[in-house]
């Protein structure tokens, strides 16, 4: 057993309540534990991404209690590569909100270890009431960072949130019991193996609970028709939060590609591929939807958060596909959308923070200070999500196009993309002109109670964006790891075998 | 036993998501107790119900009942215990800081939610007391 394997749980969890303890009311101590955890966190996620690069999958089991009967964490290509794209954008943020921002209300420090603790755990686990209390976790801190600040408006943003995840939890719980009465196990690797063999009588129940389970998974993921939540979260939540909170719904995207490729996949029998006719037709709605909110926009915030919704219907359209090539291309497209609905998000707070009582809406205000700058990120983050070329958006886009071929939905896919690729091309354009050019139009005036913060928050969009030109320049050798992440993915007898070998030297 | 536990989770279900569904904070709390309630009986009723049989082994036990269910029950009552409170204090900042306990945010709200929300559209309450705003 490698003790590395549960290191990204640890070290937050360990991290985050040294902050509560001692760093509370030393602002120097706590953000340098933050940024310290964060990069060593980075450090680890590395570290495993390397280890799974062997193409095996490494199990842990906690306590030593062999698989299924203790909780297992499991570590493959996926799973590596989530918990590196989770520690990237979590130092980007954190990053940012160390420009002064994380002074505006208490405990932003630890509540944000906690995030990555419970974001990291939902990557790792190899078990799905695990997977609920992981859920739970990141809920748990997203919540706190939701109402970072305060003010009217967010807390009743975030009380809307914390409802529709309460519901959703409790039809999480629902679902579970509904698996577990049927086939008797938690473990997801155990759950692939006795899918197959459930009786024709219990195909109901099972079916009812995997269907259940996708529709909670859904709301994470913003699908529609459950995305009505997200563009009033991230729209009123802090922008450095709404950035994080960018791989939130790539939570919900991750947990659909385990379970539904694991245990309800090829060899699943009567369930076979259970999820594709309920994921593609909402994948596809959810893409339209999402663009076309883009143009319906007021401000950057909602914007960016109906572009999230998008590139989620996009992402799990392509997901719904369920061969390797398509799965292969949408993972790239999620690590690209990843970071550029991340600096998005942080763009959106750079403009709000300087135009005073205007915010981010797209209504008259006054030159912002750094101006050009900022508008040159912003250009730069809309090329990027909307997919145009040369950033790697354009070859995410690309590469599913190419990898739905096959797929006998292929002209709708072609046909929704390419438009609403151009619905979303008008919605940024009049952004940009709207909240950057028409400022020259009016009398330039300093907007009233902006302080300059310092390079600091430039540095973390800028280090966001220089990951997608990272991304665009290895695309090649990228896509190859994706290709072998997601061959490993639909030859799930390597997960079962290495969760539970251990097991079957004790049967 | 069958069709009284499963009618009173059924009963308690559809309470619970009437109640979710009500536009002001406290009856969609009471709403999401009932939920969770619900929920934990169910995920009880997964071990199958059975009287009167031990869930850890024993020498004279004539069968076993599933102990996993209630370690799950009572993880998942923690959580919901945890979570209620977390949601009753969001919704009473929430009621504090925009002087009404309309669950809708301004804007997309029924007019009678609207027109309560004075205080974050800037205007001042009628002068009447009760903190109830003007006709807009």
């Amino acid at each position: 057993m490698n003790h590395l394997l549960i290191l990204p749980i640890l070290l937050p969890a360990v991290v985050g309540a040294l902050l509560v303890l001692a760093a509370r009311h030393d602002s120097v101590l706590a953000r340098s534990f933050a940024v310290a955890s964060t990069v060593l966190m980075l450090g680890i996620a590395v570290a495993l991404l390397v280890l799974a690069s062997d193409g095996q999958v490494r199990s842990y089991a906690l306590g030593a209690w062999p698989a299924p009967f203790g909780i297992v964490l499991a570590l493959d290509r996926l799973s590596a590569l989530m918990l590196v794209l989770t520690a990237v954008l979590g130092l980007g943020v954190l990053l940012y909100a160390i420009g002064g921002w994380d002074q505006r209300g208490k405990h932003f420090h630890p509540l944000f270890q906690f995030e990555l603790m419970g974001i990291n755990g939902a990557f790792l686990t190899g078990d799905f009431f695990n997977l609920f209390v992981f859920f739970e976790i990141l809920l748990i801190a997203s919540y706190g960072l939701m109402v970072h600040g305060g003010g009217g408006l967010r807390v009743k943003a975030g009380v809307q949130y914390v409802i529709t995840n309460l519901v959703g939890s409790s039809v999480f719980l629902i679902a579970v019991g509904m698996i577990y009465s049927v086939t008797g196990t938690l473990n997801m690797a155990d759950l692939a193996r006795i899918v197959p063999q459930v009786p024709a009588a219990d195909q109901a129940l099972l079916q009812t609970g995997a269907v259940l389970l996708l529709l909670v998974f859904a709301v994470k993921a913003a699908l529609v028709p459950l995305h009505f939540w997200l563009p009033g979260t991230y729209a009123n939540a802090p922008g450095p939060v709404a950035a994080l909170f960018a791989i939130m719904t790539k939570v919900g995207a991750y947990s659909i590609i385990r379970l539904y490729v694991l245990a309800f996949g090829a060899d699943a029998g009567e369930a076979a591929w259970l999820a594709a006719p309920w994921l593609l037709p909402a994948g596809l709605l959810t893409l339209v939807l999402g663009m076309t909110g883009v143009l319906a926009a007021r401000s950057l915030g909602q914007m960016a958060s109906f572009a999230v919704i998008g590139s989620m219907g996009m992402l799990l359209a392509t997901v719904a596909v369920f061969t390797p090539q398509a799965t292969s291309a949408a993972l790239y497209y999620l690590i690209h959308s990843t970071l550029a609905a991340g600096a998005l998000f942080l763009v959106a707070d750079l403009v709000a923070e300087r135009r005073g009582a205007q915010r981010d809406r797209f209504a008259a205000a006054p030159r912002i200070a750094q101006g050009g700058l900022v508008g040159g990120l912003f250009f730069v983050a809309a090329i990027a999500m909307t997919g145009m070329p040369p950033l790697s958006g354009f070859i995410g886009k690309l590469l599913v196009l190419d990898g739905v071929r096959a797929s006998a939905h292929a002209t709708w896919f072609w046909a929704l993309i390419l438009s609403t690729s151009l619905i979303a091309i008008v919605g940024f354009s009049r952004a940009g002109s709207f909240v950057f050019w028409k400022a020259y139009a009016l009398p330039a005036a300093p907007a009233p109670g902006y302080r300059p913060d310092g390079a600091l928050s430039f540095v973390a969009v800028g280090g966001l964006l220089a990951c997608l030109v990272l991304l665009t320049a290895f695309a090649g050798p990228v896509h190859a790891w994706l290709e072998l992440a997601a061959a490993q993915l639909y030859a799930p007898a390597g997960y079962i075998d290495a969760v539970l070998g251990t097991a079957q030297g004790v049967r | 036993m069958e069709f009284l536990v499963a009618s009173a989770i059924g009963v308690m279900t559809a309470a619970g998501i009437y109640m979710v569904l009500r536009a002001r904070t406290f009856p969609v709390v009471i709403g999401l107790s009932l939920l969770t309630y619900a929920t934990n009986l169910f995920l009880f009723a997964t071990g199958r119900l059975a009287i009167g049989r031990p869930p850890v082994i024993s020498a004279d036990a004539a069968g076993y009942i599933d102990p996993l269910p209630q370690a799950l029950v009572l993880t998942a009552i923690v959580i919901s215990f945890g979570m209620t409170a977390v949601v009753v204090v969001m919704a009473l900042r929430a009621y504090l800081e925009t002087g009404n306990d309309h669950v809708d945010l301004p804007g997309d709200a029924s007019p009678e939610a609207t027109e309560d929300d004075w205080k974050l559209r800037g205007r001042k309450p009628a002068p009447a007391r009760g903190g109830r705003g003007g006709r807009a």
